[in-house]
């Protein structure tokens, strides 16, 4: 029953970590926001995204503002990125400096605590306005409000017009409200000198119309410019999150097939108990033949007892997985989930290996001879 | 139907005309490799309702093996056996078990309890295999009435190994007669007590006889021999004797006897 034990216990508990993460990832893509479609500079796969980002030099403003013209597409907003020190109030800090344009907190579904995003003028006027997140204003503003205040980037001043609500961590762990935005114009031309962007942010209408626009935006971008093979990446949010979780995916398959081994085991060993159990009662199944019993009705015994044995050791495997998936959830950081299907699953398979492991030992039993087994010693 | 007195115990009726048990010539031989056993060569006889047999014999005298096939454990290799009318060769394992069941029961030598099992779940179990489904509380109820017939009534909750081997044996045959059998089969029953409870154990058959209850016995002691009705003395396999038994012993009065002597004993 140890096997049993253990092997059901340790797919709950791989299952559990795994869908925990999985979970988290989920969550992590819906905060990138709704029916998003990202286009990167420079063409690679989706294994490699993080050395993919702004490698080649391709996707400019003006490709933005074409493809506002794609059916289906909502909101634009052309991202450039970047590493910069900001400093305010005698405090610096290092963080993020990002160029979008003002369609951004709609398009990551990311509304402004305080004050208010910048405008469209803000864009064509290559102002000197930013919007920062809340670790920023934690650290350079604490217990004050921001908005209305200056803020150094790269010794430029600009003027705090407002404060973005927390995010929270995004696909890679990193802090989204560790930012400062700027419309992109001043970015590319007062922080640093660029003509082309990183990426392009897409709103698409509907979750119906991703794909469409998808190939919208292909089709647009490789006539505009004008080269046989694409120079940059289309992705939506799917994609990305699939990306993701390939890794954990490949994880929980491996940690699944471990653990089916270790049902395998728990189910010899079942029959093995069984088996060992009917050669001890042969005497007792002697006398329930002599009383009346028929060869099914000791089956049947026989078969209940292994059943019952195997659903326990699955009780136990179901607790003990969870409990151990919730320590290893504290000790790792690890996020934990445990679905109501799996328990459902776990517990329904220790029934049937029960039956399976415990057949051949019932069927031994009910195949005795009632004079055989009397004698039995 | 349901019977609540102990005194007012029936087995239930069985036709008295045809007889319970018919035997013509059977035989039984096991093939064990190079030897060939002939166990039983050519037994025939009829038991009618109500008799009283003692089957006797050295061992290799075949009467165990009779006794198995009479009690449906095991198949002739040749000849018939009719039971209550039906040829059991008809029959097919299972069933033979539903004969074991309600017809024919066991006592064994060897008591063949369940241990860690009380007396009344194990005077209950043959309950448990009716092919008509009986509810708890009456396998409960049937199970004490005849735990009380044979005087164990405060023992129900007992197991076996707080019982005295005499007990033990009262426990198996409460449990023989729980499903109301026309017919008792007895393997050496008194084989493992003493000779004392040995007395007490035919009482208990005697009582059951008297109230209509056909019993069959193998036994190897001519003393107890001497409580039953008839003697059937089995060579190699055969019969070679079949007789009335001669100034049959009660075992009340015996046991009676027995007492004042030891009393007398005591006294000195």
């Amino acid at each position: 029953m140890l096997g049993i034990i253990i092997g059901v216990g340790s797919v709950i508990a791989a299952v559990s970590i795994t869908s925990g993460a999985t979970k988290q990832v989920e969550d992590r893509v819906a905060s990138l926001g709704q029916n998003v479609v990202t286009v990167f500079s420079g063409n690679f796969t989706s294994g490699a995204m993080r050395g993919g980002w702004g490698s080649a030099p391709t996707l400019t403003p003006a490709d933005a503002e074409a493809i506002l013209s794609v059916p289906d597409v909502v909101a634009v907003s052309p991202e450039v990125r970047d590493r910069a020190q900001v400093l305010a109030n005698g405090l610096n800090w290092n963080t993020q400096v990002i160029g979008e344009s003002p369609d951004y907190p709609q398009i990551r579904n990311w509304n402004i605590a305080k004050g208010s995003m910048f405008a469209e003028q803000d864009v064509r006027s290559i102002a000197k306005v930013a919007v920062i997140g809340k670790t920023v204003a934690d650290q350079l503003f604490p217990n004050e409000n921001p908005v209305g205040q200056t803020i150094r980037i790269r010794n430029i001043p600009f003027k705090i017009v407002g404060l973005l609500e927390s995010k929270g961590f995004n696909l890679f762990g990193q802090d989204q409200d560790d930012v400062v935005i700027v419309p992109y114009s001043s970015h590319m031309h007062r922080i640093t000198t660029r003509i082309y962007v990183n990426s392009i942010l897409v709103q698409a209408a509907s979750t119906e119309a991703i794909t469409k626009v998808q190939s919208g935006i292909s089709d647009l971008l490789l006539s505009r410019h004008r080269s046989r093979e694409a120079d940059f990446t289309v992705r939506n949010q799917v994609e990305l999150m699939q990306a993701a979780t390939a890794t954990s995916k490949v994880m929980s398959i491996l940690l699944a097939g471990i653990a089916s081994v270790s049902l395998l085991v728990g189910g010899i060993g079942i029959m093995n108990i069984m088996l060992v159990s009917v050669t001890e009662r042969t005497r007792e199944i002697g006398i329930r033949m002599a009383v009346g019993a028929r060869g099914n009705d000791i089956l049947v015994q026989f078969l209940i007892e292994a059943v019952t044995l195997s659903a326990f050791g699955g009780s136990v495997g179901i607790g003990l997985g969870m409990g151990a998936s919730r320590l290893i959830s504290s000790l790792m950081e690890w996020p934990t989930l445990t679905p109501v299907a799996w328990i459902f699953i776990a517990f329904v398979s220790s029934a049937v290996i029960g039956i399976i492991s415990g057949f051949y030992p019932a069927w031994k039993a009910s195949k005795l001879d009632p004079i055989d087994a009397l004698h039995y010693e | 139907m349901a019977d609540r007195a102990g005194s007012d115990w029936q087995p239930h009726t069985i036709v008295q005309t045809n007889p319970v048990i018919k035997l013509a010539d059977i035989h039984k031989t096991y093939h064990t490799g190079e030897v060939d056993v002939h166990a039983v060569r050519g037994v025939s006889r009829q038991i009618v309702a109500g008799e009283f047999v003692a089957i006797m014999g050295s061992s290799g005298s075949g009467k165990s093996t009779l006794m198995n096939m009479i009690g449906c454990l095991d198949r002739p290799t040749e000849g018939r056996y009719w039971l209550d009318g039906i040829d059991v060769s008809t029959l097919d394992r299972d069933a033979l078990a539903d004969v074991r069941n309600e017809k024919i029961v066991f006592v064994f030598q060897g008591f063949n309890l369940l241990s860690r099992t009380s007396a009344l779940e194990n005077v209950e179990m043959p309950m448990l295999y009716n092919r008509h489904r009986i509810a708890a509380h009456e396998q409960r109820d049937r199970a004490l009435q005849a735990l009380e017939l044979v005087g164990l009534g405060e023992r129900a909750d007992h197991h076996p190994n707080q019982l005295s081997g005499g007990q033990q044996q009262r426990v198996a045959i409460a449990r023989a007669l729980v499903n109301r059998p026309a017919l008792l089969l007895a393997d050496e029953p008194t084989g493992n007590l003493d000779s004392q409870t040995s007395i007490e154990i035919m009482g208990v058959f005697q009582k059951l006889n008297d109230q209509g209850i056909t019993i069959v016995m193998v036994t190897h002691e001519l003393d107890i021999a001497r409580y039953t009705k008839q003697m059937v003395v089995l060579r190699d396999g055969k019969i070679v004797t079949d007789e009335t038994v001669a100034a049959r012993l009660n075992a009340e009065r015996e046991l009676a006897q027995l007492k004042q002597a030891q009393a007398a004993v005591k006294l000195e």
